[in-house]
Parts: structure tokens; C-alpha cells; sequence
């Protein structure tokens, strides 16, 4: 599996760390219910197919980047940076 | 209870002798393959090793025989027929102690119960240590299975050489400093198991539905009222799902959102060998441990691939790295030729621990989140969810595996890795 970066290009997986779904990116407010903080940290949709979720490029850039990817090809959809630039 | 000892169909040397003696062809298969009826008492999602033994110990344990359970491929076909085989009692937070103690109990009388012989074998566990700091981690661990009835003892270097001799100690980077050796811990016949419980379970009664996939969940006013399925509509006031890493897709048909995300992971078996590895071992300063099957395969298994996939086939950096950690821990196993790895689909949850429950639909039930540590927890796991399902309350060994603890912060980590799926 490879992953284009946004500012390194095309690298190989083992560069890159995986935190897990986007849903990491919608961090409650401060004082946030109970079930939001459970709905942030734990609850997961988890599809079969199309899904985003956070790499960071550990060994490159240093960049997080949300990738768009099928979890039953393993085939890489799209990558941007966190803060907003496309890969292509 | 148990094996009525006579009824047709029983299992014995004796039998295995007369059969022999007449051509072998008194052998009948050892479940019916029933269609599904209109309706049921109870219905098991999930023809695994999970819902198989849940399945048995309704019938077993609470008399509940009007009940069927539903698989979308062949019974076993899942996890349960492609795991590295591990059972064993080492685990350290109350909560998981109890209950893997009481899954450990189950397995040693599992063969007699079923009268299936499951092959489970007490050869022996030993996870290796290389540092004082694991040393101390491990002897504490020692401690609390000692504390809760089970067996344990701290071996240093010289006593894992006695009993290991072809480790390689002086691993410049990973000396072996030492190891938990835990006797009754070993490995069992993983297809075995499935259809040993699939038999009994068929023997009382159970209906064993294959090639039926749910596609709905049937709720009416905060109530289960059945499934809508591949081969029809099936009624009852109780469901199960009991599906490992299909769990996310199950749940959302009863619009629920579980805290599970599905991971791979992968395991490897070389050519059949003769016998060398006679424990089971695991690498302290890696992800590796290994055992050798009866037909002479070393089978062995390392860490997730990390991310989120279903592909149920695996990537080659964990690949290298499984390789790598046998390489450094037993040089000898260098010249065996790998036969085939493959991916297992596992349901991880943010704290490492599973969930048998109760859900927000009243006689809806979910018993998921068993990581990669599901094959041990098989004969637990379905005791403590048949309870659950047959009592509505929680069985007193699982009464911490509740969804609520993600609410409350009362995770189970058992290795303190933190809230991330894949750390486990």
C-alpha cells in the first residue's frame, strides 16, 4: 500500500502512522456531555468500503492527512492535508 | 448434565473400533442442515465460535432449544477456523481475570461435555521477558493469576533455558531475561471447537441456518420482533448478534453505532515439520507468538496492520515484521518454508476488552469487541451471553463487559495503551 502526500508525494505505508476515523477531527467543546466525549473517542461507524480516516507522515513531512480509501480494496481514494491542501 | 452416554450418534473409542471393523459406514453428518421456520424463541446472528457456544449453552444451560442460529456463509468459516489457536488465563484487570478463568475452566472440561474431542492440549504458555522493568510487569501479572486460582511461575534465564534450549539468549538486542510460564494454558483444534458446540447444539435442538444473511433488524415500538433475512422473515423476541468483525454493519441495522472499528490480522503456517516447538511461546519485544500444530506446522501471528480494513488478507510491512521477531527470537525456524498467512477481520474496541450486553432495543443483544483475543473466550463468552440472553442480567464473571463503561470511563485496559482501536 502507498499513500501520496500532499508535499512528499508518493510514499510507501510504512512512513506513515494510523490514528484512525475522522471522527478524531470533531473534538466536543469543553464541558461537552458525557455521550459526546463517548461519541468522539469510541463510537465508530466503521463501514465496509468507503471510509476517512487520519494517517500522519511520521517519517516524511510531519503533516496529519485525511485519507479517503476503500477498507475492502485497501485502494487509495484521495489525500489532503488536515489544514485544507489536496494531494493532485 | 452433559452427554447422554448411548444416544445414537455418540462419539467413543469404542465406536471408532465398530466402525472400523464394518467399513465405516455407519458415520451420519454430525448436524441437520434445517430450513428456517417462520418463527423462533430466540435467533443467534453469527454461526461462529461465539455463536455456536451461545447457542449450546441456552440449550444446555437455560433449556431454550426452540432456537436457531443464522450464518451468512458455513458454520466456523469465519474466525474461528483461521486463528492461531491460543487458550489461556493470563490476564491481569478484574473484570477480564474472572472471566478468562472461567473460560479456561470451561475448556478443560469442554471435550467431555460434548463429547467432541476438541484437541485441546495444556502444553504450556510462556511469554518471555528482556528487560527488569517487563520482569516486574510480569511477575505482578503472575501475581493476580495466582490470586485469582490460577496457575503461574516467574522462570529466570536458566529456567527458560531448560525448557526452551534453541531461544536465542544472547539476542544482542533482546536477551531473554526470563519468562510467565502458565501450565494450563496451550491451544485446542480450532474447527473442532465450532463443530463440536454446532453438534451439540443441533443435538438439543438448535436449528443451524447456513447460507442465511441477515438484512434487517425488525424493532417495533422499542421491541425486537425479528429478522429479515436472505431466505426470509424470521419472528422472535430475542435476538443475538454475535458477528466479530461484521459487528459495525449488523448494529447499524438496529441503528446503532458501536465503539468497535475493524482491523486485520494476520497469521502463518509452515510446512509440517517434525515435532520441535512443544510450548507456546510469545516474544516479549515484538509482536510474535507461536506454537506447532499436531500436523506439524508452526502457526504463528503477529500485530494488527494498523488500519482499519476488512480485506481479510494482509499487508507486507506486518508480514516483515512477524518474520523478523521469529528470526530474532528462534534463529532455528529460519530454514522453514512459510505455506500460507491470511487476515482475520477483528472487532477492536478503544480499551481492548469485549462487550456482552444488553442494547437500547429491548430484546436485542450484542456480544462483539473480542479483538484478537477471541478464540480462548469462545466457551465464556457463549455462557455468559446465554445467561444474559435466557436471565436479562449480566452473568457475574462478565459483569464489567457493558457498553456503558466507554460512557463512564470504566474502560478495561488491559494493556493502558489508551482510547485508539488499534492499540490493543
Amino acid at each position: 500500500m502507498r499513500i501520496t502526500c500532499p508535499h512528499c508525494g508518493d510514499r510507501d505505508r510504512r512512513e506513515f502512522y494510523y490514528m484512525g476515523a475522522e471522527d478524531y477531527l470533531h473534538r466536543p467543546a469543553e464541558g461537552a456531555a458525557p455521550e459526546a466525549w463517548n461519541d468522539y473517542l469510541h463510537l465508530r461507524d466503521n463501514p465496509a468500503g468507503v471510509t476517512r480516516d487520519l494517517w500522519y507522515h511520521e517519517q516524511g513531512c510531519s503533516a496529519w492527512l485525511l485519507v479517503t480509501r476503500n477498507t475492502v480494496t485497501h485502494e487509495i481514494l484521495g489525500v489532503r492535508a488536515v489544514d485544507g491542501e489536496a494531494a493532485e | 448434565m452433559g452427554f447422554r452416554l448411548g444416544k445414537a450418534g455418540g462419539y467413543s473409542g469404542l465406536r471408532v473400533l465398530t466402525e472400523g471393523l464394518f467399513g465405516n459406514k455407519g458415520w451420519k453428518p454430525a448436524w441437520r442442515d434445517p430450513a428456517p421456520k417462520d418463527s423462533y424463541d430466540a435467533v443467534i446472528i453469527g454461526g461462529g465460535g461465539h455463536g455456536l457456544s451461545t447457542a449450546y449453552y441456552l440449550a444446555r444451560n437455560h433449556g431454550l432449544t426452540n432456537i436457531a442460529v443464522l450464518e451468512k456463509g458455513y458454520l466456523g468459516g469465519g474466525n474461528v477456523g483461521r486463528n492461531t489457536t491460543i487458550v489461556r488465563a493470563n490476564y491481569f484487570l478484574p473484570g477480564n481475570s474472572e472471566f478468562y478463568s472461567h473460560s479456561l475452566k470451561l475448556w478443560e472440561g469442554l471435550e467431555q461435555d460434548l463429547n467432541y474431542n476438541v484437541m485441546h492440549s495444556q502444553r504450556g504458555l510462556i511469554n518471555l521477558f528482556h528487560s527488569d522493568g517487563q520482569r516486574d510487569a510480569f511477575a505482578r501479572r503472575g501475581n493476580a493469576m495466582v490470586n485469582q486460582g490460577d496457575d503461574a511461575v516467574l522462570l529466570d534465564r536458566a529456567g527458560v533455558r531448560r525448557m526452551l534450549p534453541y531461544l536465542d539468549f544472547d539476542n544482542p538486542r533482546f536477551p531473554i531475561y526470563g519468562g510467565l510460564y502458565h501450565p494450563r494454558g496451550g491451544t485446542a483444534r480450532h474447527d473442532a471447537v465450532a463443530w463440536g458446540y454446532a453438534r451439540g447444539a443441533d443435538m438439543r435442538g438448535v436449528d443451524l441456518i447456513q447460507n442465511c444473511e441477515v438484512t434487517g433488524i425488525d424493532i417495533e415500538a422499542g421491541r425486537v420482533t425479528g429478522v429479515q433475512t436472505s431466505r426470509g422473515a424470521i419472528k422472535a423476541s430475542k435476538v443475538g448478534m454475535i458477528v466479530a468483525g461484521r459487528s459495525g454493519q449488523v448494529a447499524a441495522m438496529a441503528g446503532m453505532r458501536l465503539p468497535v472499528e475493524s482491523h486485520v490480522l494476520q497469521a502463518f503456517v509452515t510446512e509440517g515439520l517434525k515435532p520441535v516447538l512443544d510450548h507456546v511461546i510469545s516474544f516479549g519485544m515484538g509482536h510474535f507468538y507461536i506454537s506447532q500444530s499436531d500436523k506439524g506446522g508452526l502457526v504463528f501471528g503477529g500485530d494488527l496492520d494498523f488500519y482499519a480494513s476488512y480485506a481479510q488478507r494482509g499487508n507486507l510491512p506486518m508480514v516483515e515484521h512477524v518474520m523478523e521477531a521469529g528470526m530474532a527470537l528462534m534463529p532455528m525456524i529460519g530454514r522453514a518454508r512459510v505455506l500460507r498467512s491470511w487476515g482475520g477481520i477483528m472487532d477492536m474496541t478503544p480499551d481492548g476488552s469485549p462487550i456482552i450486553d444488553k442494547t437500547h432495543v429491548d430484546g436485542l443483544f450484542v456480544d462483539c469487541g473480542w479483538n484478537y483475543g477471541g478464540f480462548k473466550a469462545v466457551p465464556a463468552s457463549g455462557w455468559c451471553m446465554a445467561h444474559l440472553m435466557a436471565t436479562g442480567e449480566s452473568h457475574e464473571v462478565a459483569r464489567r463487559f457493558r457498553q456503558n463503561r466507554f460512557e463512564t470511563g470504566h474502560l478495561l485496559d488491559e494493556e493502558g495503551t489508551g482510547s485508539q482501536h488499534n492499540l490493543h
